[in-house]
Parts: C-alpha cells; structure tokens; sequence
C-alpha cells in the first residue's frame, strides 16, 4: 500500500529543548492511524511539522513519497492536508455553507458567492459520510458535534486526503462519539488517510488501524490496532504499568453537608443556564455529576465559589451545613470550611509566574500560620511546601525558584490538590474536572487521594465530562441535562453497574443527551 | 535561558546598545564620542557640585519612577506622574507658605511632605477609580489627568497665588525647608542635593520590602499577573488597583519634598520640565523593580544633568533621543528575551 505521510529522522528543538526527537512514521494511504501519548509527549509538535506550522529541525517529511518543505499552513493544504483542530476554526455569525467556502469562495472579489453549488456538494458529501448538517444554519446555533461536521466537510470542500484530528472525542457525548467513528470509517473506506491524536486509549482500540505510541519526544512504538490491549498502551506511554482504575471501597455516608434546592440561573442575556436543580451532597461520600460541558455546570460551580457576574438571576438555596453560601464573596467562603478546584486551573486556580511554594500559598496565603510579622514566615512556608510535595509526589526541582508554568499538567494539578485538599477545616470539596489535562501516571495519584478524602468523611461534589472519572469515583451520580438533573443513580445502583464499565457509561450517556 | 539571567542581561544589552547607537549619532553629528562621554563623565561624577546636580535630579526620577513601577508591578500604566508631581508639588508649596514661622522643622517638613503625598495620590486615585467604577483605561485617563493638573495649578498659579510680576508662589516657611547636603554635611558644594534623597531611597525600600515579602505585595502581583484566579483565590482586585494607583502617585507627590521643599521653596510655573514622563523610562529599565529603580534614576540623572554640562558640543536634543531609545530598546529585548527563553 502507499504511503501517504513519511517522516524520517524527524526531530523538532525548541531552544534546548527537543520536542520531537528522531521520529520516523509512515502513515500509509486509507488507514486510521491513531497517535496516542501523554501531555507532553510531543504529539502535537509533530502534527504541526506536518500541517506546515513548524519546520523540523532536521530530517524529512514527505507527502505521498514527494520530500516537502512546508513554511505555512497554506502549503499544507495545497499538498492536500487538512486538520480538525481541538478548538474548532469557525466564524459564529456565518452559516455552515459560508464558513465551509470561507477563504476558497472561488469567486471574484465583487462577484456573488457561489453558495448554491457548494450546498450541492455539501448535502452529496454528507449523505456519503453521514455528516447531516444543514447549510444554512448560523454556526452558533449548532451543537459541538454538528460544529464538529462542519470542520470535516470544510476538510472535504478543499479536497483534503491526509486529515488529521487532534482530540476529536474531547467534547462529544458517547453518542456522539459513536457517529464520529462512523464517518471516520467511511473516510477511510473512500481512501482518506487519517492521523488520529488522542490520549483516550478506549477510542484508539475501537477505531485505529494502526497505532503510535511516543514518549517524551520519542516513538516507542507502532503497532496494529487489533493486537494490543489497553494495559499494553498504558504502559508503554507512561513507561511503567500504571492501574486504569482505583480501588473504590464502599462508603458510609453521614450527614447532609451541601444541600441545594430548586437553584436556577440566569444570565444577564436572559437565558436559563440552571433550572430548578436540587441535589444534597453527605458527608463522607462523593456525589458526581456526569454530564457534556455547557449543561450548566459552570454556572452552578460559578455560583457555589462566589463568582456568578453581576447582574445573574439565582434563585433557590445552597446551603453548607445550613448556612447559605449564595451571595457570599470567594474569602468567605473558604472560610465556611469549602475548598474548590476550579475547572479550568491555569486561568484560576494558580497563578503561572509565581512560584510552586507560592502557588501551593495561593488563596490560602491569609492563613496566620503562614505569617510572621509584616510578611510571611518562610520558614514554615517552606516546611508546609516539603510536606506537601512529598505528600502528593509533584515532580519539581526546586520549588521556591521554579515557576509553576514549568511543571507539567499533572504536577500543576497535583499542586492544586494538595493546596484545596488541606485547608483547614474543610468540610465540602468541589472538584471540577479533577484530571483534565493529566498524565494517566498522576491521574492514579490523584484518584487515589480524592478516595482518600473521602475517607476522612469531607463531602465531595465531582463534577467532570469523563465518565471513566465520575463512574470510577462516585458514590452517587446525578447526569445533568440542560441545567437540570435529569437522572441520579442510587448508591446501590453506582455500585452494582460499576464492574459493567462500559455499559454503565452508555446508560448514563442517554440521560445526558 | 534563565529568567534571573535576562534581568540582568536585558538591561544591560539596552545600555550598551544605545551607547553604541549615540556614538554613531554622535560621530555623525561630526563630533568625537569619546570626547563627549569623556567630558560628562568628568562633569558628573568627576566633580563634587556635578555628583549633587546628580543626585538631586536622581531624587526626582526615583520617585517619579516608582510612581511608574508600582502600578506597572499590576499591568497597570500609570503615565500620570507628570500631573501627580505638579499636584503635590503646588499643595506643598501652598501648606508650606501657610505655616507658622515658629514650628519645629521636623513637624513641618512631615506636614508638607504628607500633604504632597496625599494629593499626589488623590490625583492618581481619579485614574484608578474611574477604571474600576466603569474600566476607563488607565492610560487615557492618566494622560488627561496630566492636562487637567496643569491647566489647574496653572490657573491657580496665574491668577491666584503667583506673587506680583513673578511665575511662582510665595516661598515656605523656613522651618519646611529640607536642608542641602552642602549645608549639613559640606558634600557637593552649591548643588541643589537635599536630604529628602533619603526619603526617596528609603521609599524605595520600603515599596521593595512591600512588594516582595508580604502579603499585600503578594495579592498585588497576583492580581496585576491573573486577575481572574486572584478572584478565586479571595483577593478584590479593584482594591488592588486602587491601592497600586495611590502608592505610585503618592510617591510623584512626594517628589515636591526634593524640588519644593528642598530647592526651589515655592511653587513655579515650569518646574517640573516633563520629568513624571522620564519616569515611565527609569521604571522601564529598572524592570519595575524598586531596587534596580535607584540605579535606574541615576543613570538617567547622569544623562540629563550630563547632557547639560556638554551642551555647547552637542545640543542636549541628542540627549533626549538617547533616553528614549534606551527604552525601545529595553522593550525590544525583553520581547525579544521571552521568545528565546
């Protein structure tokens, strides 16, 4: 067969540090070829170099056994590549059909758009691939799946035969996921080749011809899809073998700790994000709650923390303990005994430039144990620092001197953690995407010591996208749906369905769409 | 690279840069560098009343540069020295003629010296408020708040308080008066050096102290770095923005200790000559940071008074496009800094 993409010695430096080191793939023409590894591992370097947005440092790149030098992107897609990026490359206000010619509009400056003659195309492309979307919806009013389709029939209008997908299950429900294997299948049967980038190994099994896996930098193997287990994978990109999943032993929920009732939401713009959601949450239990992003978990995670804007409408209650927290400012609220582990850290959680000893400081910073005089007691600072990196294995070098912008997604994650999890007093944890962003190696550290403060009797809410996390944590789980919840699985239930794994993860995914 | 390296480096590099570019422009303008630095240097630091010209002028630029800095320290610009100087600079000239004749200096020195400050920083305030209230850029508001003080010091001035067929006010108390170092101490004879060059150092430590080892310093930075987490984490950043603004125009106001109180005495049309805006540079070169601002301010120091002393070889025009490149440059590298690091 031929081969569609070729690298050979490949390596991309960045100053002193090598992203991509002596790669050497071959994509052969109409096959799935999956890349999987950890943050870090240089998958995304690499599909760079071949979408044209960096050059290697050295070695060759060949296109259909062509040597290509690409400066830009636009060469890229001359040579007949084409990329779905993670953050979908769309103009809201246009429709479908305007943003699939957007930049090919074949036409005059001053001349109309040919728009009919590319719906033709469109409805014939989508009847092929099952890519169902209708032309002349604004983009912004499509779901991320039918977003998604967009982006491929964009790939399909510029005659693209090498895609590549970069995390292209990241935001779909499992339905949608299902659909998304499906047109990936029949692109290939047409003689598409497709570069697959994920770091979930269920899809690599399920769909790939052919797998990748790299490691810092490197390739450390490639191997047929339908030989190699999940384990297998596992192990091969963290380097040694890491559990898929933490022991979870039962739990013995005590009293009412978190209690929310008929909360609804809505924004300054009118619309209802959150309707009527009740939920209670007990001590020494975790409540998860499994759902796509954009049900109205943000405005909820928003509203306990103390950050809904000015202007939202909250109606209800959220009460800790009795005590109600709406309205309450951030400070006071971890004050009540509440810690919280925003969604997105790096935005708001940590701050990049300081230190890991002053980011491990960050919120808790006012603590008078903390405190000496008119500054800060470094020497306890700095104990409390040791303790707690030991305590949660972050890899550093020197905490006091390393920003926490060097330290990979995980060891930022695991410095979050150790800060939100030990304040004094807690009562409530919020977890918000617990493990976005990290390695398998640490999300088993991190899994092991929710379970842990579970344990210790603190209520816990979960709130994540992956249902790997919520169905391996969750004491109970409640699957939200359009700001409401719509389904919540005893903890009989949770327990009985959890050794069902992937079955159980299909059930909750019909009460989330 | 390491970034504690670059702090260095950056700098540096500008300086040795814009000597190199200067030369040129100098050699082009057919005069000898050499000569030229040559005679600065021996006019500056080569003599007694050149090293106090020095230091008074070095005295101004570091407060006006703090005045820059601490709001830089949160992303904020503060351009508005300039009129923050000429607020406190008219309000201590004014307190300072109203005192009675017989107060103890101390007392009437801290008088003045706080009063400066505190219109300094209300000046400031205006900015900050106005961009917390209804997030009215800093750097607009600052920049008309410049004009605004002039126009009122120099209505004020003109038909209010200059003394008759004069440009400034009546002179202060004596008792307000900082004394020279020529006068306590004999150093720099003549020279226009004053002791409030150690409050400005002394501002400078505290600012430093502030900033990189307390709390306060600590949320600041925070809050100029991610004002979004610095929510998160408890901290108000309008507050912040507040109290940034009114420390660095309270350190402009306090520039009236050196060039009211310690010099001229009263308050004249002009006496600031637009050196609230050299600020912004000393605090660009000095990366913002307290410490580095005092060699900063001295650098620029030489470069003003220096210019002066070589005037009749090369017109001080030179001098002003040195100044200015240094910054450019200093911007260019530290841009140029974070792509290779």
């Amino acid at each position: 067969m031929a081969v569609a993409v070729r690298l050979s010695a490949v390596s991309k430096k960045f100053g002193s540090f090598t992203a991509n080191n002596n790669i050497s793939l071959s994509v052969e023409e109409g096959t799935i070829h999956a890349i999987v590894g950890e943050n870090g591992a240089g998958k995304s370097t690499l599909t760079k170099m071949i979408y044209g947005m960096h050059l290697p440092t050295s070695g060759e790149l060949s296109i259909k056994e062509k040597a290509v030098r690409f400066t830009s992107p636009r060469e890229a897609i001359k040579a007949g590549i084409g990329m779905v990026h993670q953050h979908f490359m769309l103009v809201p206000e246009l429709s479908v059909v305007e943003n699939i010619i957007l930049g090919h509009e074949k036409s005059g400056l001053f001349r109309p758009l040919p728009l009919e003659s590319a719906k033709a195309l469109i409805r014939k492309e989508a009847e092929a691939y099952g890519l169902v979307v209708d032309p002349d919806a604004p983009v912004a009013s499509l779901s991320i799946g039918e977003q998604q389709r967009v982006e491929i029939l964009k790939l399909l209008f510029r005659h693209a035969e090498i895609m590549i997908f970069d995390e292209p299950t990241a935001v779909l429900t499992p339905s949608e996921i299902d659909r998304l294997f499906i047109t990936l299948r029949a692109l290939r049967d047409t003689g598409k080749s497709i570069i697959l980038i994920t770091h979930k190994l269920d899809e690599v099994l399920a769909v790939a011809d052919t797998v990748s896996v790299m490691r810092k930098g490197e390739i450390v193997g490639t191997m047929p899809g339908s030989s190699v287990t999940k384990e297998e994978l596992a192990h091969m990109m963290v380097g040694r073998s890491v559990l898929l999943s933490v022991s979870n032993p039962a739990a013995t929920p005590g009293e009412i700790v978190l209690a929310i009732n008929n909360f609804s939401y809505r924004t300054t713009r009118g619309e209802w994000k959150v309707q009527n959601l009740s939920l209670n949450v007990r001590g020494g239990e975790i409540y998860g709650i499994a759902g796509v992003e954009g049900n109205g978990q943000s405005e909820l995670l928003q509203t306990l923390w103390g950050l809904a804007p000015e202007g939202t409408i909250i109606s209800g209650t959220a009460t800790l303990k009795g005590e109600s927290i709406i309205g309450k400012r951030p400070g006071d609220i971890a004050l009540m005994g509440i810690s919280c582990i925003p969604e997105d850290r790096l935005r708001h959680a940590v701050i990049t430039e300081y230190t890991v000893s002053e980011n491990l400081l960050f919120g808790r910073h006012r603590e008078r144990s903390f405190h000496r005089g008119i500054g800060f007691n470094n020497p306890a600072i700095k104990r409390y620092a040791e303790e707690m990196i030991a305590d949660y294995d972050i890899r550093c070098s020197s905490p006091e001197s390393q920003s926490l912008a060097s330290l990979s997604g995980g060891n930022q994650q695991k410095v979050v953690l150790a800060r939100e999890m030990n304040r004094p007093g807690i009562t409530l944890l919020i977890l918000a995407q617990p493990t976005r962003g990290v390695d398998i190696g640490a999300i088993e550290t991190i899994h092991n010591k929710i379970i842990e403060a579970r344990r210790t009797g603190i209520a816990i809410l979960l709130v994540s996208s992956e249902l790997d996390e919520i169905i391996a944590l969750s004491t109970r789980i409640a699957c939200i749906y359009k700001g409401s919840i719509r389904h919540e699985f005893s903890q009989e239930e949770v327990e009985l369905k959890r050794e069902a794994g992937h079955k159980f993860q299909k059930e909750i995914g019909l009460h989330i769409t | 690279m390491h970034a504690k390296q670059l702090r260095f480096l950056i700098p540096l590099l500008s300086l040795l840069s814009t000597l190199a570019v200067s030369s040129l422009i100098m050699a082009l303008a057919n005069r000898d560098p050499v000569m030229i630095f040559g005679k600065m240097i021996h006019a500056t630091f080569g003599s007694s009343y050149g090293t106090g010209q020095m230091v008074f002028r070095m005295t101004t630029l570091l407060l006006v540069g703090l005045a820059a800095a601490i709001p830089f320290q949160m992303r904020l610009f503060n351009i508005g020295a300039e009129g923050q100087l000429l607020m406190g600079s008219f309000t201590a000239a004014m307190i300072g003629a109203m005192l009675p004749p017989t107060m103890p200096p101390f007392l009437a020195i801290l008088l003045c010296s706080l009063a400066a400050m505190a219109a300094g920083a209300f000046w400031a305030l205006l900015a900050g408020s106005l961009k917390v209230q209804f997030g009215v850029n800093e750097v607009i508001a600052t920049i008309m708040l410049n004009f605004i003080a002039q126009g009122i010091t120099g209505y004020l001035l003109t038909y209010h308080f200059a003394l008759p067929s004069t440009v400034h006010t009546a002179p202060i108390a004596t008792a307000a008066a900082i004394p020279t170092f020529d006068k306590v101490t004999g150093w720099f004879a003549n020279a226009p050096a004053n002791l409030s060059a150690f409050l400005a150092i002394g501002l400078a430590l505290l600012l430093w102290i502030m900033l990189f080892q307390s709390r306060f310093g600590y949320e600041m930075r925070a809050a100029g770095s991610q004002p979004d987490a610095a929510r998160y984490g408890g901290i108000n950043a309008g507050v912040q923005t507040l109290t940034a603004m009114g420390i660095g125009g309270a350190a402009a106001g306090l520039g009236a200790a050196n060039i009211v109180l310690g010099y001229k005495h009263y308050y004249e049309a002009g006496m600031s000559d637009g050196i609230g805006f050299t600020g912004i540079a000393v605090a660009l070169l000095a990366g913002a940071h307290p410490l580095w601002i005092i060699l900063s301010a001295l650098f620029f120091g030489f470069l003003e008074y220096g210019g002066l002393t070589v005037n009749t070889w090369i017109p001080k025009d030179i001098f002003m496009i040195i100044e200015s490149m240094t910054i450019i440059l200093v911007i260019s590298f530290t841009a140029l800094g974070k792509r290779f690091s």
